[in-house]
């Protein structure tokens, strides 16, 4: 028997899903305008934005930028958030509460604050090269998520089965890594692309951190958007929300498979 | 090689709360020795001293002549089962049981031919290239068992290893466990809050209360001939009245309870006149009679037992229970005598109680 959907709750879900969906249509639709300003609906196709994109020399630099920062910052917040989530699991009794209230600290703080605070402190105060600031801000802003994620895979595991693997003549950092680590991959693997995708698409922190020469694609999105309003800003937004539905798919598709096994 | 494992004098604590209280213990070579006990005895403790996952306070932990008090776990090279299995998840039952194989540097070949072997000889033939994930209760703790015997461990150590196991497979695995640790002569210490686990299986029974350990015994002594209140209450000696010796003779002792009945029973070793003293007895240890030698009582509440009728019976001493024979049942308020049964009753040293 079918059930029999209210059409009031159908027409509240079409008018959802047109508001979340419109705007990416919409700059998905000005991205290929074959005109010098935003233009919807699209008058005449062209992929020559895209072009364009690849061709100003900064949006390419800031496209590696981003890149090499989204990789890097969630590796170095990675290798800070699994062993404070394995210490927080492991040791649940005897640490304190408040520890996980700090390493998601970087969420409850609004990132405009956090990319200020970081500006005064560390790039002004350090003097640190301006990537190096970028790299520990973006660890900072992920570290939450590294922490929650691999910390929600690690509630689910079973600790005896890393006493079994020392008691079998398992050195314990030796046990992490074959034992422990592969149990929890899903969840590393989830912690890295949520993490990766946030760094990705970060403005409020970057906007802050930025400087003479170096930028992240959408700071460059943001500043190109001052001078010149043509489609490449579409463009550009077009392939940041490729490469995020591109990953996110990916992910999906290798973490489904793993859930499903188990 | 089988060797014996000692704690000698071994205090512990979590925090600030002593768990464990100069507790001293000797496995012999080739022995299994059961810690029982209530959960928070200070079992589970013990044993994870002797793995490695704690460290005592004070006291030393030998396995044979090895010094194990401040040896990393890893090092100790003991076998352990445990109750959640711990299997690992992401390995096949081969690999499972080759782990500790590999962590002693055997080759591919050698480590697979002899996993395999141990997997035969927990009845897993055929299941070598299975999951956990794929495996019953039951398989999955002999996977756990062939994994820990396969290293030639000269301890075994299980950490209640039948507790997720429905009554049937508990018994079946047991009597493997025993099988397999007597064919290996391996030296075992087994932790369980069963009785009739750790009596089935055990050549000796440790009964702890609060992180000591209250009587080591063979399972029928503890059954038969508790050392103190507390085990005598634990193996089923419901009824505990306290009695002074007032003479002895020969094999027998004369005890006198309040209100100055008196009963004639076998002689405990310790026992001299004067001295103060608990009488316990089971339900069958004493007999309600209309007359005889024994402690004089008003019968109270009767229950049907199917064997036998159950009395609640006032004595000088309170009230306690008695069974009576059914070819005699007696109204409640009749006046009897109970009459100790020696089999089924003993004296214990009243400083314990």
């Amino acid at each position: 028997m079918r059930r029999r959907i209210h059409p009031a709750l159908a027409a509240f879900a079409v008018v959802t899903f047109l508001f979340l969906l419109g705007p990416l249509i919409i700059i998905v639709g000005t991205s290929l305008s074959d005109t010098v300003f935003l233009a919807f609906p699209p008058q005449g196709l062209t992929l020559r934005w895209f072009e364009n994109a690849f061709e100003i020399s900064a949006f390419r630099r800031t496209m590696w930028t981003s890149f090499t920062l989204a990789v890097l910052g969630t590796a170095l917040s990675l290798l800070i958030g699994i062993p404070a989530a394995y210490a927080m699991a492991r040791y649940r009794i005897q640490l304190p509460r408040f520890l996980g209230t700090i390493f998601v600290l970087p969420v409850l703080v609004p990132e405009i604050v956090l990319g200020f605070a970081l500006m005064k402190s560390v790039a002004t105060g350090l003097d640190t090269p301006i990537y190096t600031t970028l790299l520990v801000g973006h660890a900072l802003l992920v570290l939450p998520y590294c922490v929650r994620v691999v910390g929600a895979s690690l509630a689910q595991f079973d600790f005896s089965i890393e006493e079994a693997a020392v008691s079998l003549g398992c050195p314990r950092w030796k046990a992490f890594l074959t034992v422990v680590l592969p149990n929890i991959q899903g969840g590393v693997i989830a912690a890295f692309v949520l993490a990766f995708i946030t760094s990705l698409n970060d403005v409020s922190i970057s906007i802050f951190l930025t400087g003479p020469g170096v930028s992240t694609l959408p700071i460059q999105l943001l500043a190109h958007m001052e001078q010149f309003f043509d489609p490449t800003i579409a463009s550009v937004s077009v392939l940041l929300m490729f490469v995020t539905v591109a990953v996110m798919a990916l992910v999906e598709r290798t973490l489904g498979l793993t859930f499903l096994a188990k | 090689m089988t060797v014996s494992l000692t704690l000698d004098h071994v205090s512990a604590s979590y925090g600030r709360t002593r768990v464990l209280e100069d507790l001293s213990l000797e496995v012999g070579a080739g022995e299994l020795v059961s810690l029982l006990g209530a959960s928070g005895c200070g079992k589970t403790t013990t044993l994870r001293l002797v793995a490695g996952f704690l460290t005592p306070d004070a006291g030393t932990i030998r396995l044979g002549e090895r010094d194990l008090t401040r040896l990393p776990a890893h090092a100790r090279d003991i076998g352990l089962v445990f109750q959640t299995y711990a299997l690992f998840p992401h390995l096949t039952v081969l690999d499972n049981v080759a782990f500790g194989l590999k962590q002693r540097g055997l080759g591919r070949a050698a480590r697979r031919a002899q996993a395999g072997e141990m997997i035969e000889r927990v009845g897993l033939t055929g299941f070598a290239d299975r999951y956990p994930a794929n495996l019953s209760g039951g398989q999955r703790q002999r996977v756990a068992l062939a994994r820990a015997l396969v290293i030639d461990p000269p301890l075994l150590m299980f950490d209640e290893p039948l507790s997720n196991l429905d009554a049937k497979l508990r018994v079946d695995m047991r009597v493997e466990i025993r099988r397999l640790q007597r064919a290996n002569g391996t030296t075992a210490l087994y932790v369980t809050h069963d009785q009739e686990e750790a009596f089935s299986i055990s050549d000796r029974v440790a009964i702890m209360d609060a992180g000591r350990i209250m009587q080591l015994d063979a399972p029928e002594v503890l059954y038969s001939k508790p050392a103190n209140a507390f085990v005598a209450d634990f193996v089923g000696f419901e009824t505990l009245i306290p009695m002074r010796a007032v003479a002895e003779a020969g094999d027998a002792v004369r005890v006198e309870m309040e209100g100055g009945a008196t009963l004639d029973l076998p002689r405990a070793q310790w026992t001299v006149p004067g001295q103060e003293m608990i009488f316990a007895a089971r339900p069958d240890g004493l007999v309600v009679a209309r007359e005889g030698e024994g402690i004089p009582a008003r019968l109270g509440l009767r229950t049907y037992l199917g064997r036998a009728y159950q009395y609640r019976c006032e004595t000088a001493a309170g009230e306690v229970s008695a069974n009576g024979p059914l070819s005699q049942p007696m109204e409640p308020g009749e006046t009897a005598v109970l009459i100790p049964n020696p089999e089924q009753c003993c004296l214990l040293p009243a400083s314990n109680a």
